[in-house]
């Protein structure tokens, strides 16, 4: 399998939770739009996620709908030196004083925030 | 954010009840910030006439963790311990399960699920090798195969294994360095096979998945001498995106580290310790 292939199949899948998530509590009425939280952690690519939403959402009920896709950066807190930083890489280290043992704060979010419906 | 947090764990909190949760989504009302918050540009927030917006909050992966927490749970009562293996394709998690299971298969009863998108082959390498079972699951399904082994499939897979003839389950997951990090099937350990063919970089290129291991084994290490692989610098890489990991030089090819392995294995589930034998 390509590299590429994988990528699109992980957001692939991510866009399915998204979908029967959507679906569940939209409870048959029209949406319009679907709001997500995702963390930078989570290899998740935005334009990756919204081209597999085209393909997924016009399998279902959801064809009308728009996937809004918020991202989180990751943001740690040093437990030595007490600062709170943004992430730049991956590594999990303290921005301020390059120490490893750091709480993460966030990132690591996979989340569907809100589904707006049409009123009846 | 602080309305919600994820743990180490993968288990998540939504603080439903926090007054200001789903202030940011429901944007209907004047903003006296307007102009000075970075926020302003973003007019996804705002609702059309004839709208209702409904606030979800969930987590994308509750679904398939709710089922992941129901097959640790029947696992735990039939007294099996499960471990996750993941590696990149070619990383040589069917070599070393082979090995694993000649060496330690006629002691610890040990079952094996095997994913693979569409194909026996692994399966086939593992025949007569000493497992007391082995359930393949190809996740060929749906979009023309799935990329990781999730919670539900794995729980098909186990309903095909006898659950209490077993010690040890051993989860082989699809060769791949995305999306099995992503999704819990119920284990209560993670493994992951790294090969030294891979570069020193890929923990910087895939922390989800090398965060995600409980335990790394450095396969292939008989190569080293014919390659330019810097082993001081992928275990520094590895270090920053897990600190705790526990790391194992391996071949799984000449046997080097493979004792060091089922030690591992056998630790987890407080399995009967591996007499030597290969």
């Amino acid at each position: 399998m390509l590299p590429g292939e994988v990528r699109a199949m992980h957001e692939l899948s991510i866009c399915n939770a998204i979908a029967s998530t959507a679906v569940k509590h939209a409870e048959g009425r029209p949406v319009t739009q679907v709001k997500v939280q995702i963390g930078h952690l989570r290899q998740v690519v935005p334009d990756a996620l919204q081209f597999s939403w085209e393909v997924v959402s016009s399998t279902t009920d959801l064809k009308d709908a728009q996937l809004v896709i918020e991202q989180v950066p990751a943001v740690v807190e040093c437990l030595d030196c007490g600062a709170t930083t943004v992430l730049d890489l991956a590594i999990l280290a303290c921005g301020a004083c390059d120490g490893f043992d750091v709480k993460l704060l966030s990132g690591e979010e996979l989340l569907v925030v809100s589904i707006d419906l049409v009123d009846a | 954010m602080g309305r919600f947090h994820l743990h180490a764990d993968g288990t998540d909190h939504v603080h439903e009840l926090d007054p200001d949760a789903g202030h940011h989504q429901d944007h209907d009302h004047p903003h006296p910030d307007a102009g000075k918050t970075p926020e302003v540009g973003d007019h996804s927030g705002y609702l059309e006439t004839g709208q209702t917006r409904i606030t979800i909050l969930e987590n994308l992966l509750s679904e398939n963790d709710r089922v992941a927490d129901d097959n640790g749970r029947r696992l735990a009562a039939a007294g099996v311990r499960a471990v996750n293996l993941m590696s990149s394709p070619g990383a040589g998690k069917t070599t070393l399960l082979r090995k694993t299971l000649e060496r330690m298969g006629d002691v610890v009863r040990i079952g094996v699920l095997e994913g693979d998108i569409a194909t026996s082959l692994d399966a086939d390498q593992l025949q007569g090798a000493g497992a007391t079972a082995i359930s393949v699951v190809n996740t060929s399904a749906g979009f023309g195969g799935e990329c990781h082994l999730d919670a539900v499939m794995v729980r098909s897979g186990m309903e095909r294994l006898p659950l209490p003839e077993l010690d040890l389950l051993i989860i082989e997951n699809v060769g791949n360095l995305v999306c099995p990090a992503e999704f819990r099937v119920g284990e209560d350990a993670r493994a992951m096979v790294f090969a030294v063919t891979e570069g020193e970089e890929k923990p910087l290129k895939y922390p989800v998945m090398f965060r995600a291991a409980d335990v790394v084994v450095v396969n292939k290490i008989d190569l080293l001498p014919h390659l330019d692989f810097d082993v001081d610098l992928f275990l520094s890489n590895l270090k920053a995106v897990n600190p705790r990991a526990h790391i194992i030089m391996a071949s799984a090819r000449s046997g080097e580290g493979v004792e060091e392995w089922c030690a591992w294995l056998a630790a987890q589930g407080e399995l009967e310790p591996t007499p030597s034998q290969v």
